[in-house]
């Protein structure tokens, strides 16, 4: 039997700000993976990343990444690099996404 | 210190403009990616994991408070207020924005640094002892020479596009401490039977994927004629290395193919072919040149500081910092200080702002205005007086600069890895920090005397793991980090690549097969005064191999 075919998002890096960003459903970009459009199939994949790729003037460097959906059906990064790249260096938490997601966390409490 | 002629000034200020219009025309969309990548590149700007990355040459390691100061302005008001020393004697700011970049680049300039050779395929930025013109073992300051390379080799048309990426490290003394055989090309000073200077040129040397200890190609070079038989070696390697695979594209691969005969012999042949003379440096822009490096004048001082001795006897802190962080200065009664950016649990070779201040303050107290960056990511003041150590210690004992462990089981080497770099395969910073935390008892550190632990996070070697005395080297296996250990590695004129001992570990894994590796030597060392790498040499990997493994099963069991 074939490998079932593993979800999959399209990320790419922001040119002006360097920072990660994902492609979503309605064909704009988001910095948060949990709001990344996922494709089911192959043929589904590919077209995301083609779809992204037309816009090379504002993002770099447009990849497949593999995700899995989480308990509230959204995105999850699964290989350890993604992970990484959805917080910023894992030994210094007040830099990179995970600073920012946890500075609005202070602002709204 | 070396300082731009208007030529120099002219040259990175245009460099300057023409990157600023080449930002903007990629910003409004008239350049593609594609375009833009190369020319981003070669003025330092990198694109990594989270952000863009600014990689700033400090040209043979060498800068002064000014410049020092700078890189702190540029920490606080374009990045995140630190920046991280690499092994290339260079520092990378990890969070610039595009359209600030080609500002950074102006306030360098202002202050005459820039980041043009920091990447491509060129000669890239000579790299050189960092204890250069202070050294007690030194024949010559080998910086003069350094700077004629890059005279010679930057933006040199024939040389902007070599099979791969091209780099020369010069002592001037007899201890390396530069890793001169882990370079394309290494060069070292050295006197014939007539007392002349010249230099012994070795080639062939590099990490990576395929590492190398590079191999003596001519014994003994006069000055005067270096640059010449550089620019017949260069060309040799443009004409015949590999450009079919960028894996085998190194020098090191041309002279492990070829054979280092064959090399020597169509070298000579070229160099003999050649108008040497046409590339002999101009003698007056040579003195220019030389008086730029002239030491500072050195007060008449006895060699021995009785205050300092007293000093000492107060304070353990004090001792046992100067007696780990301190070297042999060339000067009576002058010390070199390194100051290791390695306090256990930060990050190999960062600083703050507030720290890269501090440390151009106290230069400029205590050493001439004058710093320098070391490939083992540290910070030397090269010329203090005995007098002075004392103070210096208490003032960076104030800026958590202090720690003393040179040389010693905490003090890393380890490059961005998983946690910036692009091209990581796994962490290395975390692996660091953790390492460093189980040796942070200096005294007990100390009892285990020199030990150099250099972490990778992938096969480009950029921590220089072959060459760790423990190296370690981070990869992917089966969608996990996992670590390769290596011992016996040697950095200096014992050039040696570690041999691996094992399968690889867990990230969590590593720290503990650290501690029995180093707890075995201590069971196994002849004496204390056996090192650690002198052990692994007698010894081999076997007691080491199994400490890690056996005893890890036999834990677990
Ligand atoms: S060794 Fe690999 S992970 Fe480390 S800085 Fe170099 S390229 Fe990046």
């Amino acid at each position: 039997m074939a490998k079932a075919f593993e979800p999959q998002i399209v990320t790419a890096n922001d040119l002006l700000l360097g920072d990660v960003i994902y492609r979503t459903e309605a064909g704009g970009w988001t910095r948060e993976h949990r709001e990344a459009a996922v494709a089911h199939t192959k043929e589904a994949a590919e077209a995301l990343l083609k779809a992204a790729e037309a816009d090379h003037l504002t993002i770099v460097g447009a990849y497949l990444a593999p995700t899995r959906l989480g308990d509230d059906g959204r995105p999850e990064p699964t290989h350890f690099r993604e992970i990484f790249r959805t917080t910023g260096p894992t030994f210094r938490t007040d830099l990179g996404k995970q600073a920012e997601g946890k500075s609005l966390d202070e602002e709204a409490a | 210190m070396y300082r731009y002629d208007e030529f120099d000034h002219a040259f990175v200020r245009d460099r300057v403009a023409r990157f600023r219009d080449q930002v903007q025309r990629r910003i409004d969309g008239r350049l593609s990616e594609e375009e833009f990548r190369p020319l981003r590149l070669q003025n330092g700007l990198y694109l990594q994991l989270h952000a863009y990355m600014l990689r700033i040459a400090i040209p043979y390691g060498t800068m002064s408070s000014r410049q020092m100061r700078q890189l702190a302005l540029i920490a606080d008001k374009w990045d995140k207020g630190y920046g991280h020393f690499t092994t290339r004697q260079n520092i990378q700011f990890n969070w610039p924005v595009l359209k600030d970049t080609p500002e950074i680049l102006d306030a360098l300039a202002d202050v005459e640094m820039h980041a043009i050779q920091t990447s491509g395929n060129c000669i890239r930025n000579v790299t050189a002892d960092h204890f250069a013109g202070a050294a007690a073992d030194e024949i010559e300051d080998p910086r003069p020479i350094a700077e004629v390379i890059r005279h010679w080799s930057t933006g040199h048309p024939e040389f902007s596009f070599l099979p791969r990426k091209f780099k020369i490290a010069i002592t001037g003394a007899e201890h390396d401490r530069a890793a001169i055989k882990a370079h394309d090309i290494g060069l070292r000073l050295k006197r014939d039977a007539h007392g002349r200077v010249g230099v012994e040129v070795v080639v062939g040397g590099g990490l990576g994927r395929s590492p190398f200890v590079g191999v003596v190609l001519r014994d003994f070079v006069p000055k005067e004629e270096l640059l010449a038989y550089l620019e017949a070696i260069l060309r040799v390697y443009n004409l015949y290395g590999r450009r079919d695979n960028k894996y085998k594209a190194r020098i090191k691969i041309l002279v492990h193919e070829e054979g280092i005969e064959e090399i020597r012999k169509r070298v000579e042949a070229e160099f003999a072919a050649m108008e040497g003379p046409s590339l002999t440096p101009d003698p007056d822009e040579l003195e220019r040149i030389e008086r730029y490096f002239a030491p500072p004048s050195f007060e008449e001082l006895p060699n021995l500081s009785p205050e300092l001795d007293e000093a000492k006897a107060a304070d353990a802190a004090l001792k046992a910092w100067v007696e780990t962080n301190t070297h042999a200065h060339k000067a009576p009664g002058y010390a070199i200080v390194t100051v290791t950016l390695k306090k256990p649990g930060e990050a190999p070779g960062d600083a703050t702002s507030d720290q890269m201040r501090a440390l151009a303050d106290l230069a400029e107290t205590y050493g001439a205005g004058e710093l320098r960056v070391s490939h083992e990511q540290n910070i030397v003041i090269p010329h203090v007086k005995k007098g002075d150590l004392a103070k210096l210690h208490a003032a960076l004992v104030a800026h958590e600069l202090a720690t003393p462990n040179l040389g010693l089981a905490s003090d890393i080497i380890a490059c961005p890895g998983l946690d910036y770099c692009g091209l990581a395969t796994a962490r290395s910073i975390p692996v660091a920090q953790d390492i460093a935390n189980r040796f942070k008892d200096h005294d007990a550190a100390r009892a285990i005397g020199e030990l150099k632990i250099k972490i990778s996070g992938c096969i480009n070697a950029c921590g220089h793991h072959h060459l760790g005395h423990i190296g370690i080297l981070g990869l992917e296996k089966a969608g996990k980090e996992n670590y390769q250990i290596t011992l016996g590695g040697d950095a200096t004129e014992n050039a040696a690549l570690g041999q691996r001992i094992g399968p690889g570990l867990d990230y969590e894994d590593v720290g503990p097969a650290v501690e029995r590796i180093v707890e075995a030597y201590l069971a196994h060392r002849a004496s204390p005064d056996e090192s650690f790498v002198d052990a692994v040499r007698r010894l081999g990997v076997e007691p080491f191999k199994t400490a890690v493994y056996e005893e890890k099963d036999r834990d677990a069991a």
